[in-house]
């Protein structure tokens, strides 16, 4: 079985419009950027996009807002684009706002076959309204259902081709969970090596969960707050 | 008191203070704004990780240019380096240290405290709303939650308050609140003054 497609055209092929596809990332940092630029450039819309942002304008997620493929987002966190605030505020975009641990939290339980859990964040807010409250040892939590998905694309550092992906620094984030918790999985990595050259200690996420890889060295990495300080300081 | 938002401790000085709430061993996360200059105030013979909810334990200082590495940024989506001794982990494992109440403290800025310890830091009714990011996970969970902020609004109101007026974050869970004007603890169902800065003789609350 060969899980290594030549272009990001070919990882998104069987998604079709209506679908809910998960996109690994925080920020801008580690995310699926190629595949989002073929969706772009695809005719799909209507879809139900779950990530913990919604990208800037002009890149990331930001750029099937553009093209008004996006019809409902689950975040935690979103705003960073005029064009967002726009779609929202004009009612074209609908918005499910998550705490952010809630999100990761549903989205791991979602890869694990786990329905739902309860979980004390939001309880007492508007985020609890509607939601069952239960109590165990004097304390009220809420619960919360999983996530799972029809596609998620997600961004890696190095694979070997059976798909066992290792993470690059904080570039991890959402992206090895939402690898678990959908139908496919298309991972983008920078680097791809043969079956047994990593060594299973090193592996972070095992390839069970990768159905297809897209190697890369073409992403751009776009840094959204360049913090720095001079030697002097 | 109209004008306090000139009187009292500068967002230096109220850093300063919070980082009083900080131990030797703690881990901790700091939230965006005035909370963020607490790590400069960390007694340099301290062992502290703070903890960056995008999936980092052993949060260092800002690169140097040569430095920069997009792949390493903190929770307010800056570049950043790492502490002798730092992990890298998913989103699931950062919240699942969080909710797990493995950190021992959470210092993040508020728009209203209320004597009970709620606190409202994420939406107002008619704005743009962006999102609670990792707010409501981390007071919820850890197991002490300082606020630093101004005392007062832009028109001068309290933002120590009988009751919020605002959505919530969370409730019961802010244990002190410091200000420009003083540092409170939330006790009982009232603020408590434990402190007030030089020049200033009393704080209101709303």
């Amino acid at each position: 079985m060969n899980k290594i497609i030549k272009t990001a055209t070919e990882g998104i092929k069987d998604v079709k419009s209506g679908m809910t596809l998960m996109f690994g990332g925080f920020g801008l940092c580690g995310i699926p950027e190629l595949s989002i630029e073929a969706l772009k450039e695809s005719s799909v819309k209507n879809l139900t996009c779950i990530s913990n942002n919604a990208g800037v304008d002009g890149f990331g997620l930001g750029l099937l807002l553009e093209k008004r493929q996006i019809k409902k987002m689950i975040s935690s966190y979103v705003g960073e684009n005029k064009l967002f605030a726009e779609l929202f505020l004009s009612g074209e975009l609908d918005v499910e706002l998550t705490p952010q641990g809630t999100l990761a939290e549903k989205i791991r339980a979602g890869g694990a076959g786990i329905p739902g859990f309860f979980t004390a964040t939001g309880v007492g807010t508007k985020i609890a309204e509607g939601k069952m409250h239960k109590d165990f040892n004097g304390r009220t939590y809420i619960l919360e259902e999983s996530l799972t998905a029809d596609f998620s694309f997600i961004k890696a550092k190095k694979a070997d081709t059976y798909g066992n992906l290792i993470f690059s620094k904080t570039a991890e984030n959402f992206n090895p969970i939402m690898a678990t918790a959908a139908k496919t999985t298309i991972a983008e990595v920078e680097e791809i090596v043969d079956i047994g050259e990593l060594s299973p200690n090193e592996v972070h996420l095992p390839g069970v969960y990768i159905q297809k890889i897209l190697v890369s060295n073409e992403f751009e990495k776009r840094i959204e707050q360049r913090t720095t300080r001079s030697l002097d300081a | 008191m109209s004008d306090s938002k000139n009187t009292g401790w500068s967002r230096e000085e109220m850093a300063k203070k919070a980082s009083e709430e900080i131990q030797d061993g703690f881990s901790v996360n700091l939230g965006i704004g005035i909370p963020t200059l607490v790590a400069n105030y960390i007694p340099k013979d301290m062992s502290v990780m703070l903890q960056s909810e995008n999936g980092l334990l052993g949060m260092g200082e800002f690169p140097l240019d040569s430095e920069i590495d997009a792949d390493l940024i903190n929770a307010g989506k800056q570049t950043v380096t790492v502490v002798k001794g730092a992990s890298f982990f998913s989103s699931a494992e950062s919240f699942a240290m969080i909710r797990g109440q493995h950190i021992d403290l959470t210092i993040l800025g508020a728009m209203e405290v209320s004597k009970d310890g709620d606190i409202a830091n994420w939406m107002i009714p008619g704005k743009m709303v962006k999102g609670m990011g990792g707010a409501m996970d981390l007071v919820a969970s850890a197991k002490k939650v300082v606020v630093v902020m101004q005392h007062t609004d832009k028109n001068g109101n309290s933002k120590l308050v009988d009751r919020c007026s605002l959505p919530l974050t969370g409730v019961k869970c802010v244990t002190k609140v410091i200000t420009n004007l003083g540092v409170f603890n939330v006790e009982e169902g009232k603020f408590k003054t434990l402190e007030l800065a030089p020049g200033v003789e009393k704080a209101p609350f709303n």
